[in-house]
């Protein structure tokens, strides 16, 4: 750590880390309900913790960029974070915030109000008061990173890293807008899911992965440059058409069936290029980084965003093919892969970088780190094969053969039993990732040598 | 350092092409939104209430509709034309009992007269939709 105000990353990371557990465990509980329909039924219904399942998820997702973010730019701007007093104040208005939805959900506070009231879009149902505040918290934070840049160097990685985050904020304010009408609702819903996460968030995925491999592997700032602003480039490029493969069966015109189609399509390329560039990068790099498994979560993310993203994607965006998938279990298990491969993978690799550098220390525990990874990511490429296995069963007979939803569904039992066997292994995988990065050694158990 | 300005220069300009093609799309689909795929004339105050109370409680994170949604419950973008109409729609709606058998069960919202009436209007009107011929049939 060269700069005090990299310190920051800290507290976004203990808060980002908390809401991952949260997340986790609420998502094993909602994979129980779908076992015994009962459980909980009469206090959280399943609605109200699947809300916390997405709304934690995406907003320790967020907290872990903006740590990374505070981590980034001093070493890139080479400078001083402009006010850490603001970078504290921003972290204690989104941890109010998520408290305030927290309670909000679980106790159906200020039911239908509009300023008080959870709102019900999905994965934005947080209540107005917040969204606010949220939107507070964005200017803050991107007046402190960008001044922090516009007064240092500027450098590629963190232009593209700051387009993202400044996208990201931007979209976002698509939150305030809700038509009456159904259709132009849908269609506006998706400026913020769909380009976020097939726009905006890949460019700050790969400025992270970018900064990474530099540091990771050594490798020339010239050459990950170039590479940086052609993932970029092939990001939005495909990304921002590729918004058409929401625009299939939503009352929109029937063009977008052969946009979204071809634009989608190419939204693999990006994610290809991300594992040529993180494969590339290890093989020119020089340097043999001791921090091997923030080296193993980098790799991981790249190869894992391919399949999530670029191969569970494609799996069901030609529209012909979307028309009979569109939500299924096949979207739930594209949904889980795409997510965890891409944002939460970079986010892991990230900390398990700082984090030794953060506490003041070697990067220990990092076989117990590395075998976190592999049964974290067993465990959710399981949770994806089940439910992509019910996707298609509940395809064949509900969308094909026509039979009714819930008869379907008693259908599927041995899928979902797997789904929270699996689950209930990736929530010990990331207990056991927490306890390595944040529970200090004296020395490192195994250093070098592999496990016996 | 040449070829890194030339990648950033295509990078902003190819990015703002494509943004404007994507909002004139987007455009020219709010407008076919409202002429053509929805009925604004049939999207009276009272659907527009209906909508608000589908949002109120979070109907969405345990239904589809028009496949999107959560994927715990029934499609409800066709509901209406499944069950046969308003009534029956607000029928099943009140008609939830906690704790019945061992299947999954929609909870008891207690939603009444206006609000109820509003609710199932909005999921009729809903079902008007030109969606481009989904769902493939009536189950969802
Ligand atoms: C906790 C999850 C949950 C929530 C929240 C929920 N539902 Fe349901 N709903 C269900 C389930 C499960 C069924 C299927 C029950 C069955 O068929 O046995 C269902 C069935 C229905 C049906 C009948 C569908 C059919 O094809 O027979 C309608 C209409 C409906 N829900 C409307 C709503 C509305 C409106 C809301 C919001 C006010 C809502 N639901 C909220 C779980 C939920
Ligand atoms: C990391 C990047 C991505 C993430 C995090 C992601 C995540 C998701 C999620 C959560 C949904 C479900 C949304 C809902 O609730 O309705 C979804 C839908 C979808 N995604 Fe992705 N996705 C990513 C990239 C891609 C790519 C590259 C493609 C295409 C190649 C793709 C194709 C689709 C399609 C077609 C749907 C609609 C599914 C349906 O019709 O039900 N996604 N995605
Ligand atoms: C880091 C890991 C995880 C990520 C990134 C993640 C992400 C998501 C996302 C994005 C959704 C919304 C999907 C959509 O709308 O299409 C979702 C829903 C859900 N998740 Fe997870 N999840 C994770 C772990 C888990 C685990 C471990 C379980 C439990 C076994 C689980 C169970 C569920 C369930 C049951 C739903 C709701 C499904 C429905 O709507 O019917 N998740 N998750
Ligand atoms: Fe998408």
């Amino acid at each position: 750590m060269k700069y005090q105000s990299q310190k920051i990353a800290l507290a976004y990371f203990i808060v980002a880390m908390a809401l991952f557990a949260v997340q986790i465990i609420v998502g094993v509980t909602i994979g129980y309900i779908y076992l015994n329909p009962h459980f909980l039924a009469d206090l959280t219904p399943f609605n109200v913790l699947r809300m916390l399942h997405t709304n934690s998820l995406i907003v320790w997702l967020l907290t872990g960029f903006f740590g990374a973010t505070y981590y980034i730019i001093p070493e890139e701007a080479e400078r001083e974070i402009e006010s850490p007093a603001i970078a504290y104040l921003q972290l204690a208005i989104l941890v109010l915030g998520t408290a305030g939805v927290v309670v909000t959900y679980l106790f159906d506070l200020f039911h239908g109000n509009f300023l008080l009231g959870k709102q019900g879009r999905e994965f934005i149902e947080q209540p107005l008061w917040v969204q606010l505040g949220i939107i507070v918290a964005a200017l803050m934070f991107l007046y402190n990173v960008t001044m922090t840049v516009l007064k240092g160097r500027k450098t590629a990685v963190a232009n593209v890293l700051l387009l993202g985050l400044w996208g990201i904020a931007i979209f976002f304010l698509f939150v305030l807008y809700n038509p009456d009408n159904l259709s132009l609702d849908k269609m506006f819903w998706w400026w913020i899911v769909h380009l976020w996460v097939e726009g905006v968030w890949e460019l700050v995925l790969a400025a992270i992965l970018a900064f990474l491999m530099l540091k990771l592997t050594g490798v020339d700032r010239e050459i990950v440059e170039k590479w940086i602003y052609g993932i970029a480039a092939l990001s939005l490029f495909t990304g921002i058409l590729g918004t058409g493969h929401h625009y299939y069966w939503i009352g929109t015109p029937g063009y977008w069936q052969w946009i979204g189609s071809i634009f989608s399509t190419l939204e693999v390329v990006p994610f290809f290029a991300m594992v040529l560039f993180a494969f590339t990068m290890v093989w020119k790099g020089q340097r043999n980084h001791p921090n091997k498994a923030a080296m193993l979560w980098a790799l991981g993310c790249a190869v894992l965003a391919f399949f999530g993203a670029g191969i569970w994607g494609f799996l069901h965006t030609l529209a012909p093919v979307n028309y009979y998938t569109h939500g299924t279990q096949i979207t739930m298990s594209h949904g889980h892969l795409a997510f965890y491969g891409a944002y939460v993978c970079i986010n892991l690799a990230f900390i398990t970088y700082a984090m030794p550098k953060l506490l003041g220390r070697e990067p220990y525990n990092q076989v117990l780190n590395m075998v976190s990874f592999w049964v974290m990511s067993g465990g959710m490429a399981f949770i994806t094969f089940a439910l992509t296995f019910a996707g298609a069963v509940q395809v064949h007979l509900q969308r094909v053969q026509g039979n009714a939803f819930m008869e379907v569904q008693n259908q599927l039992g041995l899928f979902y039993m797997l789904r929270e066997g699996a689950g209930v292994v990736v929530l010990i995988a990331v207990l056991l990732y927490l306890y390595t990065v944040f529970v200090p050694r004296t020395e490192e158990v195994i250093s070098t040598q592999p496990a016996e | 350092m040449q070829t890194k300005s030339a990648a950033r220069n295509i990078f902003f300009g190819g990015t703002i092409f494509f943004f404007v093609i994507f909002v004139g799309l987007v455009a020219h689909s709010y407008s076919y939104i409202v002429t053509t795929s929805t009925n604004v004339k049939t999207l009276t105050e009272a659907v527009a209430h209906g909508k608000k109370i589908w949002e109120e409680n979070a109907c969405i994170d345990c239904h589809t509709i028009l496949g999107e949604g959560a994927y715990y419950a029934p499609e409800l973008g066709n509901v209406c034309k499944r069950l046969g109409g308003k009534d029956a729609v607000m029928g099943m709606i009140e008609a939830r009992q906690e704790n019945e058998e061992d299947t999954r069960q929609m909870p008891n919202f207690n939603i009444k007269g206006k609000d109820l009436e509003d609710l199932a209007e909005f999921l009729c009107w809903t079902s008007t939709i030109k969606t481009q011929n989904w769902p493939p049939n009536e189950a969802g």
